[in-house]
């Protein structure tokens, strides 16, 4: 490994690792139910641009860390994030050239998956939630993508630069 | 290198992504099985905690700072102000206590009479919960004492008005919790004033417990403590747990609609304090190590 490839590595590392904190940072309980999904956001963009270092297997990891930080059953969100970047790497090339648009509407698609997934397995071992409050993440993580793209692109240009 | 090289340029599709894939959802399916199934994975989760933990206390760090700030800043006026308010209550709550010890002597006195096992005490350990909030749809909180404190699964939570919950996960340095308000949390309880055994359920709201299986004839009434009958077996009875608002009594349905107040401000503890009672299973271990440091 050269050390442009192990810096490249730690700059995504930081990324997710932001986004982990964001996800587990305290809000008020308005607030609550309109968090951002910010680790499959992250993962989702790295998945898109760099599909070969950043695939199913680390997605799968974060998923476990999750899973430990929230509480929730162990893998439900392994699992879901799992899917998510399966898909994304499988239409990389497809979702790089979308206009921002589509790649938002892509993205709100995937987002509602995500939710999907982790209310399917939340019913499937009986912990009750109320279904609305699950479109609430879909929602601000569509409207936040935008921001977290440019954001990550900013990160992506720098260390590609760096290379 | 040839790989990093390609990333951004090559078309082609990734190798094996299908298998792999496969592979990983086969094996979280089999983890969400085990664990939801059977709760074989305890330990599993302790050594990831570990790695999360650094993450839980940064994302801490800047409220305990700000806490210290606003506590280091506090005007002297302030303190002495609280420092006479808190030797009002302490001559308050002395007074109280002579009058418990008192009691608790006359008890075990009538106790030895009747040949009854003594209650042993329970010993009391203040945690401080880490300001992460996980998920809206459990009450659930994490505390910063695990397993090395001998936290062990089950343990009651109370803080300073009532019961708070219990926990359901160790690991070796944090605990999870669950709170009484969250809607898959049940708890056997009595009324203090005529023993009534029922069970009071949480709703997912922090400031509402159901009663959901008392009869339309049960001696119940608005204003009624409620406090740990002791029968589940996690939590130590007579612990206050919620005060009864209003009874509902339903002609033509088989139980009352009774709802209470948790005791303890659910939503605003940054506090709380874990029980070992003298039958737990870390009390046992507990005794064993004071024996060996003496």
């Amino acid at each position: 490994m050269t050390g442009g490839g192990r810096s490249r590595r730690l700059s995504v590392i930081v990324s997710i690792i932001v986004a982990f904190m964001l996800t587990l940072v305290p809000m008020p309980d308005w607030a609550l139910s309109f968090r951002p999904d910010w680790v499959v956001l992250t993962l989702i963009y790295w998945a898109m641009m760099l599909p070969r270092t950043w695939s199913v297997g680390s997605a799968w990891i974060v998923g476990l860390l999750l899973d430990v930080a929230q509480g929730t059953i162990f893998g439900q969100h392994a699992l879901a994030l799992c899917l998510i970047v399966f898909i994304t790497v499988r239409f990389h090339l497809l979702m790089r050239v979308f206009p921002v648009l589509q790649l938002t509407a892509t993205v709100f698609a995937l987002l509602a998956l995500y939710q999907f997934i982790l209310f399917w397995i939340n019913g499937i071992a009986d912990v009750s939630a109320p279904p609305v409050s699950y479109w609430g993440p879909v929602i601000s993580g569509t409207i936040i993508w935008p921001v977290v793209s440019m954001l990550l692109s900013g990160v992506r240009m720098r260390i590609q630069l760096g290379r | 290198m040839v790989h990093s090289r390609a990333d951004n340029s090559n078309p082609a599709r990734i190798p094996a992504l299908g298998i792999r894939v496969l592979v990983l959802l086969a094996i979280s399916i089999l983890l969400m099985v085990l664990d939801h199934r059977q709760g074989h994975l305890g330990k599993v989760r302790a050594v990831i905690g570990v790695a999360v933990y650094p993450i839980q206390i940064v994302v801490d760090a800047p409220f305990r700072l700000w806490e210290w700030i606003s506590e280091s800043t506090t005007a002297r006026n302030d303190l002495q102000l609280e420092v006479s308010r808190l030797n009002a209550e302490r001559l308050l709550t002395n007074a109280r206590l002579q009058r418990l010890t008192a009691l608790e002597a006359e008890n075990a006195r009538l106790r030895d009479l009747l040949e009854a096992r003594s209650r042993v005490r329970d010993e009391i350990r203040v945690a401080e919960i880490m300001a992460v909030d996980a998920n809206p749809y459990r009450h659930n909180i994490v505390i910063d004492i695990g397993k090395r404190d001998n936290v062990y699964d089950g343990q009651a939570l109370v803080d300073a008005n009532g019961v708070v919950g219990q926990v359901i996960e160790t690991g070796l340095t944090t605990s999870q919790a669950i709170l009484i308000s969250d809607p898959s949390h049940a708890l056997p309880i009595e009324v203090n004033r005529n023993g009534l055994r029922t069970i009071a359920k949480g709703t997912g709201k922090f400031d509402r417990l159901d009663l959901p299986f008392l009869p339309n004839n049960a001696d119940i009434q608005p204003g009624d403590l409620l406090v740990t009958s002791g029968l589940g077996g996690a939590f130590p009875p007579g612990y206050p747990v919620a005060v009864v608002t209003t009874v509902n009594r339903i002609p033509q349905e088989p139980f009352a609609d009774v709802i209470a107040v948790p005791s303890a401000a659910l939503d605003q503890i940054r506090e709380v304090m874990l029980i070992w009672t003298a039958t737990s299973p870390a009390a046992a271990a507990d005794a064993n190590r004071e024996d060996s440091t003496e």
